[in-house]
């Protein structure tokens, strides 16, 4: 198990409470299954995980496809159900093939893609790496560059990249008196497809993400995983 | 109020006429902006799961994930102890019994991490078995192990990927040995020694799990932990002193660490690992 850096908190030192065996890749892989759900508007009614790198090789061992299936259900890290959840999955009508695949040195050892479609067919593909410890960050949705911990409340856009879009979205924040931690954009090409993601210390009413709504094709609010 | 050594850690207790738990409870009260009441709250949490993961640990029977490793805690806990006392025999096979568990996907505190989760609890469950010790006394050892851990991170690692297995299990032992010292009403010193006595025994050891899976030698590593833990412990609490003063003992375990070849920190591709057998079962499963 990998817990890289220097613990602050005794619960850093004792703890995370967890289903075992390895927080990088059980409980991690647990979080990023539970990202992905919470970017769906809906269940998951179908998914495709690709394992890169470490994860690849001895993810099986490890119990990183239950825990990707676990966090597809909704579960958390410290589920007990976590064991059972390929069966629950099944038991659901959720359907999850999971393939071994190399994406290049570009991504982190332990990477996992998912390719997720919900129960009203729509889709998303989320890239997403556990960086040790249990921590994970989702650094692609639907093929953008992204950076996500899950840490925090968190909006995502994706929207036609124009002019004025973030301005628009940080002033709606701004009234809502919501604080801003961290903030990431990037785009396919000059006007093509954008993604925004922004980090927030608070949740965001519902009121504020209507108006949203009006300037983004997509909109979701996350909670903290954590 | 922050300490990033023992000494120092060692010194706030004994300025403020304190153990060295109620230093490390402060700093987190402190640091986190909650009260000491919320600390102690989530310290007594992770304290009910781990005496819950010993109870199942030594009663489980089933194999791991993988199909590599389980039942030897309760091979050990059914058989009459030959060479160790039964209170002993029975620390050990808690230890291994709490490490099945992570291994079969069951729930664990990580102490430091999820390899090493069968040490702390296993040896404060015999302390308390042992003499007798209240849930408050040992939820406050809780947090001296904690205070150890926070300084080996700081000056070291808790990492097997960065320090070998000697940051896993070995920081584990020396968690447990200075709570069983202040446990036992040793002073803030004697937690130092117990810190450096039981790191000079584990200092050097490998991280070479077989097929990157956190079973053989891992499971082992917890109750052999275990037992340097609690050697340590003892030669603290009579007065033994080491020569080496405890935070030299730590920047020393760093080198260690840091010396160590990549194929001995968690890469799966040497010791144990890279044994004929050790590769044939990592054939065998992937």
């Amino acid at each position: 198990m990998i817990k890289l850096g220097k613990a602050d908190s005794v619960f850093e030192v004792i703890g995370p409470i967890m289903i075992g065996p390895s927080s990088s890749h059980t409980a991690a892989a647990v979080r990023i299954g539970q990202i992905t759900r919470n970017l769906m508007e809906n269940p998951v009614k179908r998914a495709v995980v690709k394992f890169h790198g470490s994860f690849a090789s001895t993810g099986r061992g490890h119990g990183t496809d239950k825990a990707i299936a676990a966090g597809l259900l909704g579960f958390d890290p410290a589920d007990e159900r976590i064991r059972d959840a390929l069966d629950l999955a099944d038991k659901q009508g959720m359907d999850i093939v999971f393939e071994n695949v190399d994406l290049g040195d570009d991504y982190h050892p332990n990477t996992a893609r998912l390719e997720v479609l919900d129960t009203l067919g729509n889709s998303i593909v989320v890239t997403a790496s556990s960086l040790g410890g249990g921590t994970i960050s989702v650094v692609e949705i639907n093929g953008l560059k992204i950076e996500l911990s899950g840490e925090y409340d968190t909006l995502i856009t994706i929207h036609k990249d124009k002019p004025g879009i973030v301005a628009k979205a940080t002033a709606i924040i701004a009234d809502y008196d919501v604080n801003i931690s961290s903030m990431k954009v990037t785009r396919m090409r000059r006007g093509g497809q954008a993604i925004m993601a922004v980090e927030m210390d608070h949740a965001l009413p519902n009121e504020a993400i209507e108006k949203l709504n009006i300037i983004a094709d997509t909109v979701r609010v996350i909670p903290p995983i954590y | 109020m922050n300490y990033s050594t023992l000494k120092e850690l060692i010194e706030l207790a004994e300025n403020h006429d304190k153990k060295i738990f109620d230093i490390v409870q402060m700093v987190e009260a402190e640091q986190d902006f909650l009260s000491l009441e919320e600390v102690w709250d989530k310290m007594e949490t992770s304290w009910r799961v781990m005496s819950h993961s010993i109870q199942k640990g030594l009663k489980n029977a089933n194999p791991s994930v993988s199909g590599l490793s389980g039942g030897d805690a309760k091979k050990l806990s059914m058989s009459k102890p030959i060479y160790l006392s039964r209170e002993l025999s029975e620390a050990v096979a808690m230890a291994l019994g709490v490490a099945e568990i992570n291994a079969c996907m069951g729930k664990i505190v990580a102490c430091p991490t999820a390899g090493s989760c069968g040490i702390v609890p296993a040896a404060l469950t015999f302390a308390k078995k042992k003499h007798g010790y209240s849930e408050k006394e040992i939820i406050s050892s809780l947090f001296t192990a904690a205070g150890i851990g926070i300084v080996c991170s700081i000056n070291a690692s808790i990492s097997g990927a960065e320090g070998g297995c000697q940051a896993e299990c070995g920081v584990a032992a020396a968690m447990a040995s200075g709570a069983l010292v202040e446990l036992a009403g040793g002073s803030p010193s004697m937690v130092g020694d117990a810190v450096a006595i039981c790191l000079t025994n584990q200092m050097g050891l490998v991280c070479d799990p077989v097929a990157g899976l956190v079973e053989i030698p891992c499971i082992q590593r917890n109750a052999g932990s275990l037992m340097q833990g609690i050697l340590a412990a003892e030669q603290a609490l009579a007065g033994v002193k080491s020569m080496i003063p405890v935070d030299e003992v730590i920047k020393a375990m760093r080198e260690v660490g840091e010396a160590l070849p990549e194929s001995l920190k968690e890469t799966g591709e040497g010791g144990l690992a890279s044994t004929p057998t050790g590769r044939e079962m990592a054939k065998r499963l992937f």
